[in-house]
């Protein structure tokens, strides 16, 4: 589980498009890179992230090795209903880090 | 004449560089300001988020709360580091005040450049956001920015530069694409986009050092931290800025 930081609006009216706002705290090593005292830091990034809100994905991006550090993703999103919106980023070892955070449409 | 005249305005217009302190900010572009300005945006807040969890963490102790209570409490205390401590008769740097901390409170010391330390002195600089740094620079601490004073002045490396030759006599002028600055310090801890990564004082002046060719002083050795103090004093009332970005 890695540090996110996510904006929902609490509240928006029916239909209404809103930001959303993302982010994860994560090197994003792309494999070229060496430290100081010269070894080669491994490739480790994150490699998925997705969003989902009333049953339904609302966003999928595949991220490769040439984005940069803490990625952050902010995104139109169309309120429908009250309901829950969900993050999940997935890294290349296959460990998922999730967030949500509530949405009252009304 | 004209062109000797110009010639001239040339040479002093760095000299007068030197008087009033110059945040790193107003040497950014546009872009970059925008997202320090962001508070969501900027990627220094994750290491403020981090601090605030490491904050309410329980030890063996108690937490950081249970003595010093919200982080807002410490409105005002990162302004004023590096200082001089009476009881070790030297200068130190807010991240060795965490540590002596935590050590008092029987947890283990932080290293200097960790995740973690620096998460807690981004929170407690956080804290100080717009006040104006005011390290004291009288009494004893005075000898400790003289040293880090003449450190400053010093030329070093194969490059055969000491900090002075850009930071105060070029400041304003152009390194191939980047804008000089003053080499201020009122923003750390920052988050620089070159490292991709959030970094003390301490690793900035090590990578100084690393840039003009020169043995990097390890980050939390007493030199660094006087040379820090100079560079804290020498900006005396820019404000805090932290988490800042920087190029």
């Amino acid at each position: 589980m890695f540090n996110t930081r996510i904006r929902v609006p609490p509240t928006a009216k029916p239909g209404e498009i809103v930001e959303i706002r993302t982010m994860i705290m994560h090197p994003m090593d792309n494999g070229f890179s060496y430290t100081t005292q010269g070894t080669l830091i491994p490739q480790n990034i994150i490699t998925e992230f997705s969003c989902h809100y009333l049953g339904e994905e609302v966003i999928l991006v595949r991220l490769e090795p040439g984005i940069s550090a803490n990625p952050y993703f902010t995104f139109p999103l169309r309120a429908e209903a009250t309901g829950t919106v969900r993050f999940r980023w997935m890294d290349q070892h296959g460990d998922i880090t999730t967030a949500e955070e509530e949405m009252v449409v009304e | 004449m004209i062109r000797l005249l110009a010639a001239l305005l040339l040479c002093v217009v760095p000299m007068l560089a030197r008087a009033d302190p110059v945040s790193g900010y107003d040497f950014l572009l546009p872009e970059t300001r925008a997202l320090q300005d962001d508070d969501f945006a900027n990627p220094g807040m994750l290491w403020v988020e981090l601090g605030q969890r490491l904050w309410d963490a329980p030890a063996d102790k108690g937490s950081c709360r249970s003595c010093h209570g919200a982080p807002e409490n410490l409105r005002g205390v990162g302004a004023v580091y590096p200082l001089w401590d009476p009881e070790l008769e030297r200068v130190i740097s807010l991240e060795q005040r965490i540590n002596q901390c935590r050590e008092r409170q029987n947890e283990a010391a932080l290293p200097y450049s960790s995740r973690e330390l620096l998460g807690l002195s981004a929170l407690v600089m956080h804290q100080s956001r717009g006040i104006p740094q005011s390290v004291r620079t009288d009494g004893p601490a005075a000898e400790a920015i003289e040293r880090g004073r003449l450190y400053f002045d010093t030329r070093r490396g194969q490059l055969n530069l000491s900090c002075s030759n850009c930071h105060d006599d070029l400041t304003g002028h152009r390194l191939r694409g980047e804008v000089i600055s003053q080499g201020q310090v009122n923003g750390f801890p920052i988050y620089r986009q070159l490292w991709q990564d959030m970094g003390s004082v301490g690793r900035m002046i090590a990578w100084c050092n690393d840039a003009v060719r020169a043995e990097p002083l390890a980050e939390g050795s007493q030199m660094a931290v006087e040379l820090e103090m100079y560079l804290r004093a020498r900006g005396n009332g820019l404000p805090i800025e932290s988490p800042a970005v920087r190029r």
